[in-house]
């Protein structure tokens, strides 16, 4: 074997180099950057539409054909929606809405995750499927006998009764995330705390809670979006408090082009903006996932 | 630092028909080291997570220092503890992470600095006091561990395999390492592991393990040269006790055909078991009372030769010089130290006589 190995590798070496694999790997990787771009515009073009319509001035709105370009910038239209009756109220019951349901459903979800996570009970499994059942239903049969509920406890029209739709909505998802986000914090550093002085409220705050931030800034952001931009709920349960959404929505059959423009712009900015602030919790803090 | 009392602990976890420790005693006196040495689901790491409070037992009682801590929980035990994870706080510093019980206790910031800085210079840790766990090796977080659990001023330290998660090397090194710190320290500690070298050569005690019961209580040479019972022998030493069975016949333990040793005189007639370490048997030119084995597999280990025979049908593995030379296939002769011999009863495996 010793005087025959010699002779193997160069008889190895005659073989030519099949490039055809390789061409391959670089085509796909050039399809799934292709891919990456196709699916960044989908997302994209319609906000940059929005936001160039809502910065030109109306006058450029009826021009034919429509700019693809911000060259007629302008604040009237923007300063017209901003001015006109409800915008600024509904902007303030819609952030105390959204900031409200987040509060709520994380002080009732996070606990209610952090037991399925850690604890061992009867029902479990069936607890986090029974969650699920609130979404089953559609809104608009939920919101209906709510709306009644809430006329007779003398609720109907204040932003509470919107926070409350809207966490019993979010609670769910809220609930399975923060209970996976817990898993995945390992229960020896939570005993280490233990071990090293902390109290099951010390262990969870000084430890757990800090590691699961990541996670927990993920579910904030489903549920801040989620209340942002809901809108049948909303519209039912007020008539005079109305969150942004439902003002617009209200407004928009009998309002100008330029108006539900500026309208649309106005809504996704907060939630992107919200998103940008939370990103940086959503990636990793301390140089390397949780572990 | 203080002792531990242990009476009769029973602990069966939920869904479980088996108990994980069935009614254990053990007492650790003040500034001893305890190793808990067993297979995996042998309960030893039941037995000190109970001692931790992390577990709760059924029945018996856990002491510490003379006050009762069966059910208090871990924050107020006193305790400090290293685990096999190392369970370091990923998003706190290496210097946060050792002060933190320092911190739970509410210790002035200036004492804690000082104490940081004593731990991280025993554990070589100093360069790195600013870092984050991620930026460490296993061995570096390791050594936070033991850092973290020997600044605080504890009355019992647990360790729970600390090195089992290190390679082979590095495990070598800080083995004898933790020995230092812990002689250094002279906390009780109790240790856990099922790696029997470690349990040899850390413990002032060890206890066996099996099934949920302390099978042996004793000084690490005592449990390898008397094993108590079969089950010992079988797990402490590397190669593990040789056994034999035989039969005792006038005044002899005969194995098999010409293979025989002499009985000693206490011994009844009847079948019988003998436990013997690799290392108490030699081999010698042809004697008649010496017994005649085949060998059936050498390895070369450097510092000794192994060699697996078979007497009468039954294998051995004996320990030799790496200059005595033997071929497989040839056949020797062994020659059992008198008084390395251990007997044992076949049925129970327990031991019968202390020695030949």
């Amino acid at each position: 074997m010793s005087t025959l190995a010699p002779s193997r590798t160069e008889q190895s070496d005659d073989v030519p180099v099949d490039l055809r694999p390789l061409r391959r790997l670089k085509r796909n990787r050039l399809l799934l950057q292709l891919a990456c771009v196709a699916v960044s515009l989908f997302m994209v073009v319609p906000f940059y539409l929005i936001a160039v319509a809502a910065f030109s001035s109306p006058a450029a709105m009826n021009e034919f054909p429509l700019r693809f370009l911000p060259t007629a910038f302008s604040v009237e239209t923007m300063s017209t929606f901003l001015s006109s009756t409800g915008v600024g109220a509904g902007l303030i019951n819609s952030l105390i809405v959204a900031v409200g349901t987040l509060a709520l459903s994380l002080v009732v979800g996070a606990p209610a995750g952090y037991a399925i996570a850690r604890y061992v009970f009867k029902g479990r499994d069936q607890y986090q499927l029974f969650l699920l059942f609130t979404r089953a239903l559609p809104i608009v049969v939920l919101s209906v006998p709510l709306a009644e509920l809430f006329l007779n406890v003398g609720m109907y029209d204040t932003p509470l009764a919107v926070v409350l739709l809207h966490t019993a909505l979010t609670l769910p998802t809220t609930i399975l995330v923060t209970a996976s986000v817990f898993l995945a914090v390992p229960v020896d550093v939570e005993e280490a705390a233990r071990i090293f002085g902390c109290g099951p409220l010390g262990a969870f705050g000084r430890v757990v809670l800090p590691l699961a931030l990541p996670g927990i800034s993920a579910a904030s952001i489903f549920t801040f979006v989620l209340s942002w931009n809901e809108v049948l709920g909303a519209t039912i349960l007020t008539l005079n408090q109305r969150t942004l959404p439902a003002t617009v929505l209200s407004s928009l059959s009998d309002s100008p082009l330029t108006f539900r423009f500026a309208g649309g712009f106005f809504l996704i900015v907060p939630a992107l903006i919200f998103i940008a602030v939370m990103r940086k919790y959503l990636i990793n803090m301390w140089g390397t996932t949780i572990r | 630092m203080a002792d531990i009392s242990i009476r009769n602990l029973v602990k069966t976890y939920p869904g479980n028909t088996e108990p994980a420790t069935k009614n254990i005693s053990l007492h650790v006196e003040d500034g001893e080291f305890m190793v808990l040495l067993g297979p995996s689901g042998c309960g030893k790491t039941t037995l000190l997570r109970m001692i931790a409070g992390l577990e709760l037992p059924d029945a018996g009682a856990i002491s510490i220092g003379g006050r009762d801590m069966t059910y208090l929980p871990p924050n107020r035990r006193n305790l400090s503890m290293v685990f096999q994870s190392y369970a370091v706080f990923p998003h706190r510093r290496v210097r946060q992470n050792i002060g933190f019980g320092l911190m739970t206790r509410k210790m002035p910031k200036d004492e804690i600095a000082r104490k940081v800085a004593w731990a991280a210079e025993l554990l070589q840790l100093t360069p790195y006091l600013d870092r984050y766990p991620a930026q460490l090796s296993g061995g570096q977080r390791q050594r936070v561990a033991v850092a973290r659990a020997i600044v605080v001023d504890a009355d019992v330290l647990l360790m729970d395999e600390p090195l089992s998660n290190l390679d082979a090397l590095l495990r070598l090194n800080f083995r004898a390492e933790l020995k230092k710190i812990v002689e250094h320290i002279g906390t009780t500690t109790v240790y856990v592991t099922h790696d029997q070298v470690e349990a040899l050569s850390l413990g002032d005690r060890v206890a066996v393990m099996e099934a949920g019961k302390i099978a042996q209580l004793g000084h690490p040479m005592e449990v390898y040269d008397r094993p108590a019972d079969t089950f010992v022998g079988g797990f402490i030493g590397s190669p593990p006790m040789n056994f034999l069975d035989g039969q005792v016949a006038d005044g002899r333990i005969i194995f098999g055909e010409g293979a025989s040793i002499p009985a000693p005189a206490a011994v009844p007639p009847g079948p019988i078991r003998i436990g013997i370490r690799a290392e108490a048997i030699s081999i010698a030119a042809h004697r008649p009372d010496l017994v005649p084995a085949v060998v059936d597999v050498v390895e070369p280990l450097g510092a000794a030769t192994l060699l697996t025979v078979k007497v009468a049908d039954q294998s051995l593995k004996v320990q030799i010089p790496p200059s005595q030379r033997v071929s497989s296939g040839e056949t020797v002769f062994l020659h059992f130290a008198p008084d390395s011999v251990r007997l044992y009863d076949p049925q129970t495996g327990l031991g019968l006589l202390a020695s030949v």
